[in-house]
């Protein structure tokens, strides 16, 4: 299991959960299976091709998964994985 | 070698660099406005009959739209008196209003803190530092919101030493485009403005700018652009119904609102890149993808209009963090 943690603009899909336990051995796998458990928040992190959307960046364990293997990036069970938009937002 | 062996340069780009001649300022802010606006013409040329206008904010010294804003907070501070006894202006932004207040702060002697996300990239905490503010930083876990409390802390605790200027709720913000961009671009269209479009951050430019094109001919449509969801990459931009309305928001100013998406906006700034030479950020390229929404709408209708929307910064202050900047916001 790793700890997903859930951005505000997100958490209406997570019942206002701030990170919630899932599985996935790689982030293809997680990121599906955080779909399976909170049906609609998938499709807003990634696009209608499977990739992660633009302006969303994914980190594994401190590591943004752009500078590692991308969806393939493995995770170890214990790890924490943050999705967090882009952007510094507001101003 | 004599003269002779040089080749002349072609006569199109002689003529168009002698019909401007430079201008002479006293003051770096005395570039601040007065932005050329700017045809569009292959973007809309898929709307026949329909012209599309874009006020270059990136021409601003700053970069952006948000050097009017911050001038004439701080003009505005310093002829009340809230500024210019030593305090120092204190905010919360890592991005464009951060630069405009370092840059105005600089040239009025005006002493700048900002509070800002220490996980901000580098580039955005050496720019503002350049022209020598003030950093401090707010908990990286908290992001922007963390940076916003902590300045209001910082501003309550010392009233002596601050002058929080609030931008979300200070009249001189969308002040700066009633009395400059929205009297611009009436005289820049020669009255011949039919529609104005903008997206949504602290409102100051499509309110104030609303605000006098609606007096100068009630028939001129202002339209405002949102993000069409909470979770968005449009930067700068606020979607209001999951945000803190800022209070010099006046929705009586608008005549409709467009929501965007963020691939939408996103496109049009590669669009732009490409097909205008324009090297635009995602607020300005949803800015445009708004207003071509409306061109098209007019063109579909068969009728004519001079549609303006605002390029509110350039593209190079988005590139992406480096891969040692791990834990960045932009």
């Amino acid at each position: 299991m790793a700890t997903v943690h859930i951005p505000p603009a997100l958490r209406k899909y997570t019942q206002g959960q701030e990170e919630v336990s899932v599985e996935g051995g790689n982030v293809r796998d997680l990121l599906g299976n955080l779909e399976s458990s909170f049906p609609g928040i998938g499709e807003r992190i990634v696009d209608d091709k499977g990739a992660v959307r633009r302006f969303v960046n994914v980190f594994v364990a401190d590591e943004d998964i752009r500078f590692m293997d991308n969806l393939e990036t493995a995770v170890k069970d214990g790890d924490e994985v943050s999705i967090v938009p882009a952007i510094a937002g507001g101003r | 070698m004599g003269a002779a062996s040089i080749a002349p340069a072609p006569a199109g780009v002689q003529l168009a660099t002698a019909r401007r001649p430079p201008g002479r300022v006293d003051s770096v802010l005395d570039l601040v406005g007065n932005t050329p606006l700017l045809r569009l013409g292959r973007i809309d040329a898929e709307c026949p009959g329909v012209q599309l206008w874009a006020k270059a904010e990136f021409a601003n010294p700053g970069g952006s739209v948000k050097d009017r804003a911050a001038s004439r907070i701080i003009e505005d501070a310093l002829a009340r008196g809230d500024l210019g006894d030593g305090r120092r202006l204190l905010d919360s932004t890592s991005g464009n209003t951060g630069i405009a207040y370092s840059l105005v702060g600089a040239a009025l002697e005006i002493p700048i803190t900002l509070v800002m996300p220490e996980n901000v990239s580098l580039p955005r905490k050496q720019i503002t530092k350049g022209f020598g503010t003030e950093l401090v930083y707010s908990d990286p876990m908290e992001g922007s919101d963390g940076a916003i409390v902590l300045a209001r802390k910082l501003a309550a605790e010392q009233p002596d030493r601050y002058y929080y200027p609030n931008q979300y709720a200070n009249d001189s913000n969308w002040r700066a485009h009633y009395d400059g961009t929205a009297l611009e671009i009436w005289e820049q269209t020669r009255g011949k403005v039919t529609h104005f479009v903008a997206g949504i951050g602290t409102s100051g430019t499509i309110v104030g700018t609303s605000r006098r094109l609606h007096e100068l001919d009630p028939e001129i449509r202002c339209i405002g652009m949102q993000p069409d969801d909470a979770w968005h990459g449009l930067e700068g931009l606020k979607h209001i119904p999951s945000s803190l309305v800022p209070e010099i928001y006046d929705e009586r100013v608008l005549d409709g609102t467009i929501w965007m998406g963020t691939d939408e906006g996103w496109d049009m700034s590669e669009r732009l890149a490409q097909q205008e030479a324009l090297f635009v950020g995602h607020s300005a390229g949803a800015n445009v993808a708004a207003a071509l929404r409306v061109c098209k709408a007019l063109a579909a209708e068969g009728k004519e209009g001079v549609v303006v929307t605002v390029l509110c910064d350039r593209g190079d202050r988005y590139f992406g963090p480096l891969k040692w900047e791990k834990h960045y916001v932009w």
